[in-house]
């Protein structure tokens, strides 16, 4: 077994572990939250593995900085109390999302199964921040505007939420 | 291969963690007694021998591993003996794609003095940046103590703001040395510019008489970027939360903040990832600003090219991996120093002063700063 592989098993094993483990974890919502860290993280070292390094590197900075004010928030809003959420209810409705899940999952496996699509090697500068900067630059400049607009006017919203709140 | 980079690793756990840190931290103690007019720290001693008080990291490094580890009552027993893993870890990590030295030839092999050569340096540093407020706000959680708990929420506002003006700022500097592999960004310091260039690239004085060529500058971050330089030292100095930005730990309102319920070694950790941070940060401000391992005024070029008639290549590689080694630790020490001298000249900020720094002053100046940077490049551009 190469490393790589050997590093990919690891890293996705990680991934889906702690994913699991986030969505299983209703008493210890702090603990999910930081389930969810290892998440990004072990994806972040598949992206390496690929070589998109430039979305490596993003995915820790923004989504790790992400996770954080979402751990806040969870410090914050529901009380550091282990024991605030009543014992499991709304079973039917759990159940209903498990079998859901299960048939997606099923399905993608399906779709998977026989033929891994063949790929070409990528060449030695796949990944890196120029080429994912020129393409994001030329091809994709129209998209990218678009987004850094919705993004501004989502900033813009915040303020305008977070000051009427301070008037009164 | 993968010995030369265990042989780097080693360098840097040896060199960055067993010596810097703690002569950091005898550093610290000394200055702050000098600029307090004290004597400071010189009690420690083995048989009556005191060397200027040298061998008190030795005696703290003791006295942390055998004070008693405890964790608090009600607290998160699991999140509470890992916070302060994170954190050292963290810090130490940041070292590999620092440069300590350029490349070198000797008896046909070629090596490089860094220990994880990426395309992607900064950005490493940066992502490594993130993951390194986790320390903190796990342990102030996982303390279940409310001094705690508030300054690890400190913390996370402070980090997280302080994380974009970080990466805004030295923007600039990859578009001047058009990369972010930081050997690459040292490679393009090791020169020098005429300072007076600007006059004929702009076809202002054309041609600029022949004494100008003498007026030289190194091709340095910090007089290519000089706003970035200060801006970046500030918003990576609040990133550390070191005085005069530690409110996190803000001993005159939350006992100790994050840390409050920590001892033993893993206080030990905690406040050994702040030292070797501050070596990191320094390392990192030389590579990005004063350009590296290079000498000023006399690149390895020369170098070489000065000592192989006399000795042979193999010698004169070494000789300039000797000089270049130094260079690096002068400067280093010389930005240790700086920060220290910040550290116990300026008292602690408010937290809105923090915050308002951040947000209202560094972050305008930095997306100001790349557009005036990115101006005058289009422009000379223009002139080719």
């Amino acid at each position: 077994m190469s490393a790589e592989l050997f590093f990919f098993y690891v890293f996705a094993a990680l991934a889906a572990g702690s994913a699991l483990a986030m969505v299983s974890n209703l008493r210890n919502t702090v603990a999910a939250a930081l389930s969810l860290v290892v998440t990004m993280v072990s994806l972040a070292g598949i992206y390496v593995l690929l070589r998109a390094h430039l979305v490596a590197a993003v995915q820790i900075m923004v989504y790790a900085g992400a996770v954080l004010v979402l751990f806040v928030f969870v410090v914050m809003l529901l009380n550091l109390r282990e024991d605030v959420f009543p014992p499991a209810r709304l079973r039917p409705f759990k159940l209903a999302g498990a079998a859901l899940g299960a048939v997606g999952l099923a399905g993608f496996l399906a779709a998977l199964a026989g033929h891994v699509p063949d790929m070409a090697a990528v060449p030695e500068s796949f990944g890196g921040y120029r080429e994912v900067g020129r393409a994001l630059f030329t091809d994709y400049v129209l998209a990218f505007e678009l987004v850094s607009l919705l993004l501004l006017a989502a900033i813009v919203g915040a303020v305008v939420l977070a000051k009427r709140r301070l008037e009164p | 291969m993968p010995w030369d980079v265990v042989a780097k690793s080693l360098f840097i756990v040896v060199v960055g963690v067993g010596v810097f840190a703690p002569v950091v931290t005898w550093v610290e103690r000394k200055q702050s007694a000098v600029m307090q007019d004290r004597i400071g720290a010189n009690r420690a001693d083995l048989f009556g021998i005191r060397i200027l008080g040298l061998l008190h990291p030795a005696a703290d490094v003791i006295k942390l591993i055998f004070k008693e580890d405890v964790v608090p009552h009600g607290a998160n027993r699991a999140l509470h003996l890992t916070a302060p893993l994170i954190a050292a870890v963290a810090a130490i990590v940041s070292f590999a794609v620092i440069p300590y030295g350029g490349e070198y030839t000797v008896g046909g092999t070629t090596f490089s003095l860094v220990a994880a050569d990426v395309d992607w340096g900064l950005l490493f540093i940066f992502a490594v940046g993130a993951l390194a407020a986790y320390g903190t706000v796990i342990a102030g959680w996982a303390s279940n103590n409310n001094w705690s708990l508030l300054g690890s929420l400190r913390a996370t506002a402070q980090m997280i703001s302080y994380e974009v003006t970080m990466g805004l700022s030295v923007v600039g500097v990859f578009m001047v040395f058009q990369t972010l592999r930081l050997p690459e960004m040292v490679h393009a310091q090791d020169a020098t510019f005429r300072l007076l260039g600007f006059l004929e690239v702009f076809g202002w004085v054309d041609p600029l008489p022949a004494w100008s060529d003498w007026i030289r500058l190194p091709r340095w971050g910090v007089f290519l970027q000089p706003l970035a330089f200060v801006m970046f030292l500030a918003a990576i100095m609040a990133e550390n939360k070191r005085p005069p930005f530690d409110v996190p730990e803000g001993d005159s309102e939350i006992v100790a903040g994050y840390h409050t319920e920590y001892s033993g070694m893993r206080f030990g950790l905690f406040f050994m990832a702040e030292f070797i941070e501050v070596v990191v940060i320094a390392g990192l401000m030389v590579t990005l600003f004063l350009g590296g391992w290079s000498v000023p005024w006399l690149s390895s070029e020369r170098i070489v090219a000065g000592i192989t008639p006399l000795f042979g290549g193999g010698f004169a590689n070494l000789f300039c991996m000797l000089v270049h080694v130094t260079t690096w630790l002068v400067k280093v020490s010389a930005l240790i120093w700086l920060q220290m001298a910040l550290r116990w000249t300026l008292p602690r900020f408010r937290y809105d002063q923090v915050m308002d720094l951040c947000w209202k002053i560094l972050l305008p100046l930095s997306i100001a700063n790349i557009f005036v940077t990115g101006t005058i490049l289009l422009l000379i551009e223009g002139t080719r």
